[in-house]
């Protein structure tokens, strides 16, 4: 006989070192607050971790890869947004 | 990992098979990019990964269960908690595998049901009993040392779930094998009775483990398209050498004699093993072996007994939902 | 060839520490059992947390009691090395896994107890206790939590999950009463302000117990009845052949090292 799904979550860690919370993995879970407890106890048993999101996974809006190129390709000619495109001489220092 | 946020939206013609898609898609390969999720491939890309991924954590899963057999008799308390952390982390990979599995567009519930069936495989070493505590040390040294060697290049598998969830597993793996041989070497520094027992698990282990490197490359199935795909990167063979000649020089260092009378060192120092035993092979991954049956009554027992809790969970959770709902509502 | 028994000198603080070091153990290992057989893997995976915060806690507890008591005993000696007669602890902890449903009742008796007790006890006067309860107390604290949700889900979950966690209640009700019990042994500790009396815990213990029983649409027996004994090695069935398995490479090959 199948088993009925249960719902998937996906589980965001902020760690230790004071970076954002990032994308660690998934569970499943029937509802938030177990989500979170299954998420405490599978992603941060070596001390991973301050804080954890959960998010149902069902409520994760994603880009399309087949749009790509619009998407993300028009950004790569924009060079003048970064440091190096600009000369600043050496005896000026870091700036 | 957004299994049902994206894959369900594959209602147009993704799956479609056509050359020009699968140049492009080999192309990417080609040039070491990650495959992801909502990314077109090939059906039987999608249907191999699917396949082995699960098996993958089916076996992570199953493989709790010989060692589990030890965790209420762990000699010492240091012991007994190294060993439950040791296959509670054997939990979390079949977890993490089994998400990584799911973002291929197939559930949890039916991978595992197509293993609760005896659809699905998981690794055969998992079909014989552990007998004696040394079988915890041997599992640890060699199950997961031989583990190891065929999940380091995992890691850089092209399918970018897989490889990820692949760089947590070996990261959390690498105590397991020091554990294994950490217990081998006390047993070994021992008693006689303590060392008896070693030499003893080690030959019944020896020629399972060296099975687990899969049949020899000239009869495998599925390794040329699996290499074309960069799922596979090293060949049974090439592992299974490879696993030899790590292994050999820590069995000497334990006093140990490995169970081959016909091995041989050649020339280029390679230990080159005596003929592997298939037969057997083919048997255990046939059903035939000593724990099969054992094993997925465990596992059918448990699923069956946590039915009525999974259900709970479920009923509760929309209770919760319908209060939220009409308290809003209000 | 058997192993004797370890002869241990029960002074007030030795057999104390024993009494709480035997709890946690026993609990823990019963935690362990589950280890492969668990409803969900996500709960596979809280179980296991939660044996080893028990064994941590074990370990610790027995360590300061073979201190303590100065002889030739250590953790393993005194865990591997006594008789079921020797075993000081709570009958609550050594009742069997039974089903989901009683594993996190029994959890949650207990954790409800111990999560005030070790709260307490980070104001003993003895260094070591305090310091072994102010790491168990956030431990206790989060099984707590994690027992009482599922308690909730149980009671309030399905026909099914609500009998069995009913059922549950009822049979285990009569072990709760000995985690508030003090004998000789003990009042002078709790006089030095080493140790906690447990019956000023009683009132907390039964509110949090009400709430999520009430919560969980369950409801406590009328029964005041409660057994007692653990605490004077009096045991039921369940602890010598626990202990067998527990036990049994220790008894088998004497005085191996592992």
């Amino acid at each position: 006989m199948a088993t009925p799904n249960s719902p998937l979550w996906e589980v965001f860690i902020r760690s230790r070192n004071g970076l954002a919370h990032k994308h660690v993995g998934s569970l499943h879970a029937a509802d938030a607050t177990l989500a979170l407890q299954a998420a405490r106890d599978i992603y941060t048993r070596r001390g991973e971790g301050l804080s954890i999101w959960v998010v149902p996974s069902s409520a994760i809006t994603a880009s399309d890869p087949a749009e790509k190129g619009m998407m993300f390709e028009p950004a790569e000619s924009k060079i003048y947004r970064h440091p190096t495109f600009y000369d600043v001489p050496d005896e000026v220092g870091h700036m | 990992m957004y299994t049902q946020a994206l894959n369900t939206s594959d209602a147009d013609d993704r799956n479609v098979e056509d050359a020009t898609r699968a140049a492009a898609f080999q192309a990417r390969i080609d040039a070491d990019d990650r495959i992801e999720p909502n990314d077109w491939m090939p059906a039987a890309y999608r249907k191999t990964l699917t396949r082995q991924i699960s098996q993958h954590a089916h076996s992570e899963i199953v493989g709790m269960l010989p060692e589990g057999n030890w965790i209420t008799r762990a000699p010492t308390l240091r012991r007994k908690a190294a060993l439950l952390a040791k296959v509670q982390d054997e939990c979390g990979h079949g977890l993490y595998l089994y998400a990584a599995a799911e973002t291929l567009g197939t559930s949890r519930e039916e991978l595992v049901d197509a293993m609760l069936t005896g659809k699905a495989k998981y690794s055969s070493i998992f079909n014989y009993p552990t007998l004696t505590w040394a079988d915890i040390g041997t599992i640890g040294w060699l199950v997961d040392g031989a583990a190891i060697m065929n999940q380091i290049p995992l890691c850089r598998c092209s399918y970018g779930p897989y490889a990820r969830a692949m760089i947590r597993v070996c990261k959390e793996e690498s105590f397991h094998q020091r554990q294994g041989f950490e217990i081998m070497l006390t047993l070994c520094r021992g008693t006689d009775e303590q060392k008896a027992m070693a030499q003893d698990a080690l030959n019944r282990w020896w020629w399972p483990v060296l099975m687990m490197f899969g049949p020899p490359d000239k009869v495998s199935q599925h390794s040329d398209t699996s290499t074309k795909w960069k799922i596979k990167r090293f060949s049974n063979d090439e592992l299974r050498q490879k696993f030899v000649d790590a292994t050999v020089p820590q069995a000497q260092f334990l006093g140990l004699t490995i169970p081959d009378p016909k091995m041989k060192q050649d020339e280029a120092g390679h230990w080159v093993p005596g003929p592997i035993d298939w037969d057997e092979f083919k048997q255990v991954l046939a059903g035939n072996g000593p724990c099969n049956r054992d094993r997925l009554a465990a596992r059918r027992k448990a699923h069956d007994a946590g039915a009525w809790v999974r259900e709970a969970a479920a009923a509760y959770a929309e209770k919760r939902k319908r209060r939220q709902f009409a308290q809003a509502a209000e | 060839m058997a192993v004797a028994n370890v002869e241990i000198s029960e002074t007030p603080l030795v057999l104390y520490t024993l009494r709480r070091a035997d709890d946690a153990l026993i609990l823990g290992h019963r935690l362990s059992e589950w280890c492969g057989h668990a409803p969900t893997l996500e709960e596979d995976m809280a179980l296991a947390n939660m044996g080893l915060d028990l064994l941590g806690q074990a370990r610790e507890l027995y360590t300061y009691a073979a201190r303590v008591e100065g002889k030739d005993n250590d953790e393993d000696k005194l865990a591997y090395l006594r008789d079921v007669r020797q075993y000081r602890n709570l009958l609550l902890v050594e009742q069997p896994n039974g089903d989901f449903a009683r594993t996190m009742v029994r959890q949650f008796f207990h954790a409800a107890f111990a999560d005030l007790y070790w709260r307490a006890m980070m104001q003993s006067k003895d260094a070591t206790l305090a310091a072994i309860a102010a790491k168990s107390e956030k431990e206790s604290a989060y099984h707590v939590r994690h027992s009482s949700e599922w308690i909730i889900r149980l009671g309030d979950g399905t026909e099914e999950s609500h009998h069995r966690a009913q059922t549950a209640i009822d049979d285990l009700w009569s072990f709760t009463g000995e985690m508030f019990s003090v004998d000789g042994s003990e009042h002078g500790l709790i006089d030095a302000g080493i140790a906690v009396d447990p019956v000023s815990l009683y009132p907390q213990w039964l509110k949090t117990i009400t709430a999520v029983v009430n919560e969980a649409t369950l409801a406590l027996p009328a029964s005041n009845w409660m057994q007692q004994g653990g605490r004077g090695g009096r045991h039921s069935e369940h602890l010598g052949h626990l202990l067998s398995e527990l036990q049994s490479l220790q008894r088998t090959f004497p005085g191996a090292t592992w």
